[in-house]
């Protein structure tokens, strides 16, 4: 009924985006969810639908599927509407085209199997690596990690791998925060993006409206805000565990390794334990979800980030417990190595989810105050 | 074919609002509740699928409403709408009632936000559902299955047994089988006939082909019928129904409310002839948009054109489908298959007669023409502002208000007198025993949550 709808076709590139237009269309003559979330509401502002327009809300869209049970036009109705899904089609196009540089776009075609490769070679490059650079005894001798790789390098190479993630992520943000206008409306603004980081910090919008997200029971449940919380939470903290490591290192010499009640110690295990439990908990609750609601397609990106972030989590928790025993060589391997695939790969996985819908979120946060909508780049038909 | 049997207390046929509040409020009372849906699950709930929001009195503002509703106000909007077809005593016992079931209804796991945008008008005096009526029903079915309501779908009702007013069994068919159900006493809430062409056409004749229903295809008011014929007492006008002007694109069924259209006072309104007939701008659109879908079943086959200019485009709400756009108003013409000659004249000769003005849809204005057979009173502006624009419309039937006659107990009564001993009707079923013509915002949804309640209640008292 809408194949023919000029408004759909002329300047919108790919199926998902075309269906997120005409779903818009829809959602945006009815309105009935504008309560349950930031989406609708930054639909309203608007009467037509650019390609940023589009990245824009589908990125703000937590995806917790409320608006998928609320609405009388859902299939098996003739309107088949389904935001989440279709959304969710479009946020992970969104990933791919606005990911730095372009040659490495590729990386989100097949996305499990290639983080899975970097993990592999590289928690190999660092076994080859500390068994060619010493006598490959020295693997299973246990005791202290900068035998194997003075702190120095260490902290040069993991530093150098951090520098690339920001940089690589900054450039595909910074294509984002143009398409979708941003600018037109201050959004970079400080109280706009203090809004952004309270929404986000507590996942404002991952609720259901209120009552939870919806899984395939049709009961809403609020745990997969609950192991969000512990899966962010706990990749902060271990980030911040590293982070204090350094600054004891070189500002004031103390090195490693802490004692349990030391800051570097607390943040890395409370961290750890999070970064264990969080992951599992949320692929526990994507097997519940509705399949309605999900992209088939963004499965292995899901699955590849949430096991990165668990093999993080425990390898660093194992690595801990394992330090004076012969495995330690080889858990330090272990750990550096997916540490190390975690960031390379950030740029290109599911962990730009993360910034682009705070980008959103500010957005959001900016167009409420301006009261109008930003004017996303239009683009040629 | 052996027929199948099951016993439980309470027999409620329906699943909209008023049934869940009716089973909900039963079950609450300790008796056993079953109810019978026609439609399959994901169509549950009839014209409730549609709804947005309620209309309760309430003394005070909350977090929702925007200030005090009083139940005199209340009553006065009724006799207003409904121009006093209306029980009073009946009418005056809902409002009161009406007050609790804000809190009530939310106890039952609905919630409510502030109205929503475009209903700016409606934040003081009617409660939103957050997410919509489809929302809305999911948390009552939730609540009454947690409660141990059963819920029967696809189980549409045959037959009714019924002895001077007392009720035995009834009759269903459950996967091409026949179910029979016996209980202790009945809750009817299974809607009206609107989507029952043929019925519609006893009042309507054959133009009633022509018309799209809003509501699923469900709502074809067997049950009624089934009362009516044991000789339950009616009332409401047999051939009326709320029609709207909606678009002539919409589905047959179930489009609901996005295929509505608020833009008659923007511009002129055409049939198939190229002529107007009837003044566009008599009153605003929220108190005139309910006449439109008859005005439209009047003319040659029962369509019209909403016709308006590239200055009013962004004016009213968007809606499903884009307007028809044509550079000339001689283009618009051949895209819509009206005679081109005539169009013109139409629109030429209504340009003539506006007359200077300020235009503000907000107020009355003193945009209007002169000297025309049909005049536009307010919000008259020249068509001249190319691309010309069109929407074709069509009636659109919401609901029907011939019911069944209850008393404040939501009990049927029966021809030539006395009440039935344990039936129950509400919602939609009963609805013109208070809403005898016209309509306001949401009122459809206190009738079926308040008779629901009562109702449940009643037929738990027989168990």
């Amino acid at each position: 009924m809408f194949d023919k709808d000029p408004r759909f076709s002329e300047t919108l590139s790919t199926d998902p985006l075309r269906e997120a237009a005409r779903l818009m269309t829809v959602c945006n003559s009815c309105r009935y969810c504008e309560g349950l979330c930031a989406v609708f509401p930054a639909m309203e502002l608007r009467r037509s639908f650019e390609e940023g327009d589009l990245n824009y809300l589908a990125n703000l869209c937590h995806s917790c599927g409320a608006c998928y049970q609320d609405c009388q036009f859902s299939p098996p109705h003739e309107f088949d509407v389904n935001v989440p899904q279709t959304l969710a089609k479009v946020r992970a196009d969104s990933y791919r085209s606005y990911a730095w540089p372009k040659a490495f776009q590729p990386l989100f075609d097949r996305n499990g199997l290639a983080i899975s490769s970097i993990a592999a070679l590289s928690v190999a490059a660092f076994i080859a690596g500390f068994a060619l650079w010493h006598d490959p005894q020295v693997l299973f001798s246990g005791g202290s990690f900068y035998k194997l790789m003075p702190h120095n390098v260490m902290a040069l190479l993991f530093g150098a791998v951090f520098l690339y993630m920001l940089a690589a992520v900054s450039m595909g943000f910074r294509t984002y925060w143009k398409e979708i206008g941003a600018k037109s409306v201050s959004a970079g603004r400080i109280p706009s993006v203090w809004q952004a980081i309270k929404d986000a910090g507590q996942l404002r919008y991952l609720d259901g409206g209120g009552v939870g997200c919806y899984n395939e029971d049709e009961k809403p449940t609020d745990n997969r805000r609950l192991y969000h919380h512990l899966t962010f939470y706990g990749f902060l903290l271990c980030f911040a565990a590293t982070s204090t490591g350094t600054i004891y290192h070189y500002a004031f010499g103390w090195e490693a390794p802490y004692g349990l009640f030391s800051l570097p110690k607390l943040f890395g295990v409370l961290g750890g334990v999070g970064l264990v439990i969080g992951p599992v908990g949320l692929a526990h609750a994507k097997r519940k979800r509705h399949p309605d609601l999900l992209d088939p397609s963004a499965k292995g990106m899901e699955a590849a980030f949430l096991v990165m972030l668990f093999a993080t989590g425990l390898s660093g928790l194992l690595l801990m417990a394992l330090r004076e025993t012969p495995l330690m060589g080889v858990m330090l391997s272990l750990h550096l190595g997916v540490v190390f695939a975690l960031f390379l790969t950030m740029p290109y996985g599911k962990f730009v989810h993360g910034i682009y819908r705070f980008g959103a979120l500010v957005l959001y946060a900016a167009e409420r105050k301006a009261d109008r909508p930003a004017d996303a780049i239009r683009k040629a038909a | 074919m052996v027929e199948e049997s099951i016993q439980t207390d309470v027999l409620v046929i329906g699943g909209g609002n008023a049934a869940l509040c009716a089973a909900i409020a039963a079950r609450r009372k300790g008796a056993d509740v079953l109810v019978v849906e026609k439609a399959p699950k994901f169509y549950r709930g009839g014209n409730t699928r549609h709804t947005r929001n309620m209309r309760c009195a309430h003394d005070t503002a909350t977090d929702t409403l925007t200030g005090p509703y009083t139940e005199e106000e209340f009553f006065d909007d009724l006799l207003r709408v409904t121009e006093g077809n209306t029980d009073e005593d009946l009418a005056r016992h809902m409002i009161a009632k009406s007050k609790e079931m804000l809190v009530w209804i939310a106890d039952q796991g609905v919630r409510f936000q502030p109205s929503l945008g475009g209903t700016l008008s409606l934040g003081r005096t009617n409660s939103f559902f957050l997410g919509g009526g489809r929302a809305m029903l999911n948390a009552l079915y939730k609540t009454a299955e947690a409660l141990g309501v059963f819920v029967l779908y696809d189980t549409p009702v045959t037959d009714i047994e019924l002895v001077n007013g007392h009720f035995s069994s009834a009759l269903a068919e459950k996967d091409g089988k026949p179910l029979r159900i016996e209980a202790k006493a009945l809750v009817a809430a299974a809607g009206g006939f609107e989507a029952n062409i043929d019925w519609l056409k006893e009042g309507w004749g054959d133009c009633a082909e022509n018309f799209l229903i809003r509501g699923t295809p469900y709502n074809r008011g067997d049950v009624l019928r089934l009362l009516l014929d044991k000789g339950v007492e009616a009332i409401g006008d047999p051939t009326q129904c709320h029609a709207v002007a909606i678009d002539a694109r919409a589905p047959k069924f179930d489009g609901g409310i996005i295929t509505r259209l608020d833009c008659v006072v923007f511009g002129i309104v055409v049939n198939r002839n190229a002529e107007r007939f009837y003044d566009e701008g008599e009153d605003f659109w929220p108190k005139r948009y309910a006449i439109w879908g008859r005005l439209v079943a009047a003319q040659p086959d029962q369509i019209a054109y909403i016709v308006f200019d590239s200055k009013s485009l962004k004016s009213f709400m968007p809606s499903l489908f884009p307007p028809i756009e044509g550079k000339s108003i001689a283009e618009l013409a051949q895209k819509l298959e009206l005679p081109v000659e005539a169009f013109e004249q139409t629109v030429g000769t209504f340009n003539d007669a506006v007359q200077p003005g300020t235009f503000d849809h907000t107020v009355f204005d003193d945009c209007h023409t002169k000297g025309l057979a049909i005049e536009k009173t307010h919000w008259a502006r020249k068509l001249e502002d190319p691309p010309y624009y069109a929407y074709p419309v069509r009636p659109g039937i919401t609901f029907t208000y011939l019911g069944t006659r209850v008393d404040k107990d939501a009990r049927m009564q029966l021809e030539g007198g006395g009440q039935a001993d344990n039936m129950y009707a509400a919602g939609e079923i009963m609805a013109g025993n208070v809403l005898g013509k016209g309509y306001a915002a949401g009122i459809g949804m206190t009738i079926g949550s308040v008779f629901g309640k009562i109702a449940g209640e009643g037929a738990a008292s027989h168990v």
